[in-house]
C-alpha cells in the first residue's frame, strides 16, 4: 500500500518550460526517499508538486488516496537555507508550527506548556540545549539548520520535505548533522523524502534513491539501500556502500555523457 | 566611559562645534547681521518674542505630523498594492515615479487656488513629498521577502493571508522604519515650502515676514527651531525602530 503515489506527473511552467515529465513513483508510509541527480533537473519542483506548493500540469498525486489539489497541511519542510525568522528566538521559531497548523493551533493556544516542553527536549537531542533563548544571528550556520529541522518537526508531520538542507554546511557540521537526522527519524518514522546532489548522504541517509536525468525532470533509475539501522557513520567508508554510491555517480555520469554527446553530433 | 556616552559626546560635540566654528567665523570676519548673523545673535533674535515663535513652531509641528500620518497611511496602503501584486506595480509604478518628479514647491499654488491659504495646503505638501519613499520602501520590503520563508508556511497549510500577516509584515518592517526616518524630515520641507509661499501661520511664515523687515538674525531663528524640531522628530522614530525592529540591526552585526 503506497502513501505518497505519483501517477504520470509533469509540470510545466508559464513560461513553458517542461520541468518535470511523466514521473511515477509510489512511496510507502515511513519510507525514507532521496531524489538525486545534477542541478536544476526538477528534484526541487517535484518536491513541491508533492507538497501541493505546486499543481502538476498533467498527472496526478495522492497522499492518503487523497488527490492533492493544494497545500496539504501535516508536511515539516527543510530548505538548503535555515529560513528561520531573525525577529523570533529559536524556541519561537521551533514552536512556529505549531501556531498555524489547523490540527495543532487550537489546542497549543489553551495550553502551550506541554508544547514548549516537548520542543526543548527535540531541541536538546539534536545538540541546541541551552539555546532556547537565542536570537537566530547568534547561531552557527550547522545550529540554524539544526533549529530548521526541529521546526520541521515539532507538529509530527507525517511526511518530512527535506530540500538540500545540508548542502550549505561544512563536511564535517553536514556528517553531524547526517547523524542528528538519522535519530530524529528513528524515533519519529516520519515519511521523508530528501532532495540532494551529495551521493553519500542519500546512500547513508535512504531507504530507496530516485536518480533524475534533466530537462524535463525524469526518473532514470532507483536503488534500495538496505544497510540495517542506526548506521554508523564509518559504514560510509566500507566497500559496499562505496559501491552503490559509484553505481549511482555512473548512472548520473552516463546520463551526462549521452548529453554532450548529443550535443556533439548536433 | 563606556561606549553610550562616548557616542552621545562625539555627536552633540560635533554639532556644538559646528556652532562654534560659525561663531568665531562671523566675529573674526566681521560678517555683518544681514548677511549672516552668529548664532548667538540667532537665538538672541528668538527670545523676546518667544511666545510669538513658539506659537508658529506649534503650527509648524501639527500641519507636519498631520501631513506625515496621512503619508503614513497612503503609503503603506500604495506600498502594499504595489509590493503584492505585479498588475498594481507594473500600473502604478511609473505614475508614481512621474509623480515624485514634480517639485512639490510648484504644486503650492495649484493647491492654495483649491484649498485657499492657510494650513490644509501646509498638511497636503508635507502629506505629497513625504509619501514617496513610504511607498517604496514598503513596496521593497514586501517583494523581497525570500520566498521559501513563505512556503514555510504555506506548506502547513495557513492561507496566503496569514502567511502575509506571520512573514512579510514583520520581515518588511525595518525597511518601513527606515522610511518613517526619511518621510518625517521631508514632511517638515513640505510644510515649511507652503508656509513661505502662502500661510500666515507657522514657521515659514514667520521667516519670510522676517526677511521682508531685514530681520536677518530671526531668519536664522527659524531655521535652527526648524532644525531643532526635524532633529526631535527623527529622533523618535529612530528609537522606536530600535525598540520595534532592533532585530534587524543586530542580526546585521556578526
Amino acid at each position: 500500500m503506497s502513501f505518497i503515489e505519483l501517477k504520470n506527473v509533469s509540470l510545466r511552467y508559464d513560461n513553458g518550460y517542461l520541468a518535470v515529465e511523466g514521473v511515477s513513483l509510489s512511496i510507502a508510509q515511513g519510507e525514507f526517499v532521496a531524489l538525486v541527480g545534477p542541478s536544476g533537473c526538477g528534484k526541487s519542483t517535484l518536491l513541491r508538486v508533492i507538497s501541493g506548493l505546486r499543481l502538476p500540469s498533467a498527472g496526478t498525486v495522492t497522499v492518503h488516496e487523497k488527490t492533492v489539489r493544494g497545500p496539504i497541511g501535516s508536511i515539516g519542510m527543510a530548505f538548503q537555507n535555515p529560513t528561520l525568522m531573525p525577529w523570533r528566538t529559536v524556541l519561537q521559531n521551533v514552536l512556529l508550527p505549531l501556531e498555524v497548523s489547523a490540527v495543532h493551533k487550537q489546542q497549543y493556544r489553551q495550553n502551550p506548556k506541554p508544547f514548549v516542553e516537548a520542543a526543548r527536549e527535540l531541541m536538546a537531542s539534536v545538540g541546541l540545549g541551552g539555546f532556547e533563548n537565542a536570537h537566530v544571528w547568534e547561531l552557527s550556520g550547522g545550529m540554524q539548520q539544526r533549529a530548521s529541522l526541529c521546526r520541521a518537526l515539532i507538529h509530527q508531520p507525517e511526511i518530512l520535505m527535506l530540500d538540500e538542507p545540508f548542502s550549505a554546511l561544512d563536511a564535517f557540521t553536514r556528517e553531524e548533522l547526517w547523524q542528528a537526522m538519522q535519530v530524529l527519524y528513528l524515533s519519529r518514522k516520519p515519511t521523508v523524502i530528501l532532495v540532494t546532489h551529495d551521493l553519500r548522504e542519500a546512500v547513508y541517509l535512504s531507504d530507496t534513491i530516485y536518480t533524475m536525468s534533466s530537462r524535463p525532470g525524469q526518473i532514470a533509475y532507483s536503488r534500495k539501500v538496505e544497510f540495517p539501522r542506526p548506521r554508523p557513520l564509518e559504514l560510509t567508508y566500507e566497500d559496499d556502500f562505496a559501491h552503490i554510491v559509484r553505481e549511482l555517480r555512473e548512472q548520473i555520469g552516463g546520463m551526462r555523457t549521452q548529453i554532450s554527446s548529443l550535443k556533439g553530433v548536433g | 566611559m563606556n561606549a553610550r556616552t562616548r557616542d552621545t559626546l562625539i555627536a552633540v560635540g560635533a554639532t556644538v562645534g559646528l556652532f562654534v566654528l560659525w561663531e568665531l567665523a562671523v566675529r573674526l570676519f566681521k560678517i555683518p547681521p544681514f548677511v549672516l548673523p552668529a548664532p548667538s545673535q540667532a537665538i538672541q533674535s528668538l527670545l523676546p518674542v518667544w511666545g510669538v515663535v513658539m506659537g508658529h513652531a506649534w503650527q509648524t509641528l501639527w500641519t507636519t505630523l498631520a501631513g506625515f500620518g496621512i503619508a503614513v497611511l497612503a503609503g503603506v496602503l500604495l506600498g502594499a498594492a504595489v509590493g503584492t501584486s505585479k498588475p498594481l506595480n507594473l500600473a502604478l509604478y511609473p505614475i508614481l515615479v512621474g509623480f515624485n518628479s514634480v517639485p512639490k514647491a510648484a504644486l503650492v499654488p495649484v493647491l492654495v487656488l483649491w484649498f485657499g491659504i492657510g494650513t490644509v495646503p501646509a498638511i497636503l505638501t508635507a502629506f505629497l513629498i513625504s509619501f514617496f519613499p513610504i511607498v517604496v520602501n514598503v513596496a521593497t520590503g514586501l517583494a523581497a521577502v525570500p520566498p521559501e520563508l513563505r512556503e514555510v508556511l504555506r506548506v502547513l497549510g495557513s492561507s496566503r493571508f496569514e502567511a502575509f500577516t506571520r512573514v512579510s509584515i514583520p520581515f518588511s518592517m525595518p525597511y518601513f522604519f527606515a522610511s518613517l526616518k526619511v518621510a518625517i524630515t521631508l514632511a517638515f520641507v513640505g510644510a515649511v515650502i507652503s508656509e513661505i509661499a502662502a500661510s500666515q501661520k507657522g514657521i515659514g511664515y514667520m521667516m519670510t515676514s522676517a526677511s521682508s523687515q531685514f530681520n536677518v538674525p530671526l531668519v536664522f531663528g527659524g531655521l535652527l527651531v526648524i532644525a531643532v524640531m526635524g532633529i526631535v522628530l527623527y529622533a523618535v522614530f529612530a528609537i522606536l525602530e530600535r525598540r520595534l525592529v532592533g532585530w534587524a540591526y543586530r542580526s546585521q552585526q556578526t
